[in-house]
């Protein structure tokens, strides 16, 4: 949702508006800490990518945003509004204006695919069936997916098709901020092009902001605005690809400059 | 600083100018106005006017909800025969507008469950299909069973005996506190109630009699079968079941073994050893409940009570009830992996198939405690 009084953003164009905001957030799971003091930023409208090894806390980092993992120091604001202080009105508030992307789909399978799409909506909003019916085909049809894969029910769909219903339904509620957990993880190399293009698409016709876990070169280098790079339990660094390409860390150094990297860079020069 | 803003509400105006009718759009056309958006529509009657102007300057707010509905009246609109132009649409708004206009969902049909006599009968004979198919399945599953048994003959190494020891542990060992605590009660109560009954016609004596043969033929081994379908049953359902969802049982078959080998029979045999020790455990606790309350409601002292005890049952009485054991056993084990590899892709369908698992092998024990008591009887024991 755009709102009056704004300008809409051109590509490469940053917002100086943060949609989320990390201070200090520390988790730690017994007595080994997970994150210790780690700062962050989304800018609104932005694609930010999120990378780090296996292992470094980065779906930790997001299930604590959603509050799913409980932390033990720090601030997280998201909309301009402390988690921790909104009252569960607010809390309900915020909750509707984001969608969020599980790494396994996370789809329920006792409902179909457009029943599934219209939790959300059935929950939260004041709507009749035929509006609701009419947008979960239109959000089927958004993410790319037949109109037959409405009736289905998750087991019967491919491990892509689970991705996007997925998306679909994080997108229910026209969310503001959508977090998705490696979308291109387990796809073909064509399925995830499609699906980074999706992503970017969407980006620029609903003005989402996008907080993407990923590992996928080819995401960062196509479609990332920024990147956020995790490691020794803080952000190491934020930047464009080209500023992580100029990186001495270790680590981002053989991310982003390692023989897999330098062979798609290339590909990108010719 | 917070982004939230306030939502103005929608609003929506019409006027006519000759041939050509105006519809102003104004407001917040987003998701959480749905209702008052679709009320606004309905309340506009498309009428038949050669050229009609959406004009969407006074739009504050758009989300594909809105976007949609407006891009829906407009195609009431053409399908009256009306031109639709759009002015004052917002820069912002364009890619958005353009997004929703390339998408076609098909015309909305509510949908129609019908009732019939027709469903009733087609319900019963998919119900028959389905009685089919569980028989067929249970014979599919004892005949793979007599083909690893008969390879096991061969090669008793092929039997897993650390499978069938865990599984034991855990059908057998884990459940003797509850069944025997089950026992305990159920002697206790049939006791005192009989008890007090025979106690108005003097022969409160007989009270031993009423109780050992019930609990040793009938009711401990049929408590326990019950428990254990419960207990067992169940989590072998659930167990197979989460399985095959996980796509462990295809691991199985790809590195070349056999499912019934590998999951089915260890579970098998050690739910057809532990039920009759199970069911001996809930003869003796049974006994000893009924011993200590004859003792204290009816004043019938120990040594009394095994004397009488000695007198009203033989071994046979206690064979009567256990043979049955490992049979009932059998089948709680066969239904529930039965149900336990029918079970689908959703979680609905696995809590669906526990409960089944559950539900038909306590009445396949009843129907089968039944058709022993008619053997037992023509046999003359």
């Amino acid at each position: 949702m755009r709102e009056a009084g704004e300008q809409a953003l051109k590509p490469g164009q940053r917002s100086e508006i943060e949609v989320l905001k990390a201070r200090g957030v520390t988790v730690g799971f017994g007595d080994k800490l997970v994150l210790e003091n780690l700062d962050l930023d989304v800018y609104r409208s932005e694609i930010l990518g999120f990378v780090g090894g296996s292992g470094t806390g980065k779906s930790v980092l997001m299930r604590a945003i959603l509050g799913l993992v409980e932390k033990r120091a720090g601030k997280i604001e998201v909309f301009g509004e402390d988690l921790d202080k909104t009252s569960p009105e607010e809390r309900a508030g915020i909750e509707r204006r984001w969608g969020v992307l599980f790494q396994q789909g996370a789809l329920f399978s006792s409902l179909n695919v457009r029943q599934n799409i219209q939790v959300p909506m059935r929950e939260h909003m004041n709507m009749s069936q035929r509006l609701m019916d009419e947008m979960a085909l239109l959000k089927l049809e958004m993410v790319g997916l037949p109109r037959d894969a409405a009736e289905k029910a998750p087991s019967e769909l491919s491990g892509g098709m689970i991705k996007r219903a997925s998306l679909a339904r994080a997108l229910a509620l026209d969310p503001d901020l959508v977090f998705l957990d490696e979308p291109t993880s387990g796809l073909d190399p064509i399925g995830a092009a499609a699906f980074d293009d999706l992503i970017k698409r969407l980006r620029d016709a609903l003005g989402l902001t996008v907080y993407m876990v990923t590992h996928d070169l080819d995401s960062l280098h196509s479609i990332c605005d920024r990147i956020a790079v995790l490691g020794e339990r803080r952000v190491l660094v934020t930047g464009t690809i080209d500023e992580m390409m100029q990186v001495d860390h270790p680590w981002v150094k053989a991310y982003f400059r390692g023989e897999r990297a330098l062979r798609r860079a290339e590909q990108d020069e010719v | 600083m917070t982004i939230q803003a306030a939502r103005p509400a929608p609003t929506l105006t019409t006027s006519m100018g000759g041939e050509r009718m105006t519809v102003a759009i104004g407001g917040g056309w987003t998701i959480h106005a749905s209702r008052e958006m679709e009320d606004l529509l309905i309340a506009l009657k498309p009428g038949v006017s050669g050229f009609v102007t959406i004009d969407m300057s006074g739009v504050t707010h758009l989300d594909t909800a809105g976007a949609w509905l407006i891009h829906r009246l407009q195609g009431d609109f053409e399908f009256k025969g009306s031109r639709v132009e759009f002015v004052g649409l917002s820069d912002k708004f364009k890619s958005l507008v353009g997004e929703i206009e390339s998408h076609h969902p098909p015309t909305w049909k509510p949908r129609i469950r019908g009732r019939s006599i027709m469903g009733l009968l087609e319900a019963t004979g998919r119900q028959m299909v389905e009685i089919g198919k569980d028989v067929v399945a249970v014979c599919h599953i004892v005949g793979s069973l007599a083909v690893v048994l008969s390879g096991i003959l061969v090669n008793p190494r092929r039997l897993r005996g650390i499978s069938v020891a865990v599984q034991f542990d855990r059908s057998c060992i884990g459940a003797v506190p509850i069944v025997a605590l089950m026992s305990f009660l159920i002697g206790g109560i049939i006791s005192q109630q009989g008890g007090f009954y025979l106690r108005t016609f003097g022969a409160d004596l007989y009270v031993v009699d009423l109780a050992g043969v019930l609990v040793l033929r009938e009711i401990g081994v049929l408590l326990t079968a019950i428990m254990v379908a419960g207990r067992s049953g169940s989590a072998f359902t659930a167990e197979l079941g989460s399985m095959k969802m996980r796509e462990e049982m295809d691991a199985l078959h790809v590195i070349g073994l056999r499912v019934t080998e590998v999951l089915i029979l260890p579970r098998l045999l050690a739910l057809m050893i532990a039920l009759p020790i199970l069911a001996f455990i809930a003869d003796l606790s049974a006994l000893f409940g009924s011993g200590l309350v004859t003792w204290a409601y009816l004043d019938i002292p120990p040594q009394i009570f095994m004397q009488r005890l000695n007198e009203a049952v033989t071994l046979e009485t206690l064979w009567v009830g256990l043979l049955k054991a490992p049979f009932m056993a059998m089948i709680i084990g066969l239904i529930a992996c039965v149900e336990g590899l029918k079970v689908s892709g959703s979680a609905e369908s696995l809590g669906l198939h526990t409960t089944l698992s559950v539900v038909k092998a306590i009445f396949m024990v009843i129907v089968v405690d039944g058709l022993f008591a008619i053997f037992f009887a023509s046999v003359g024991i």
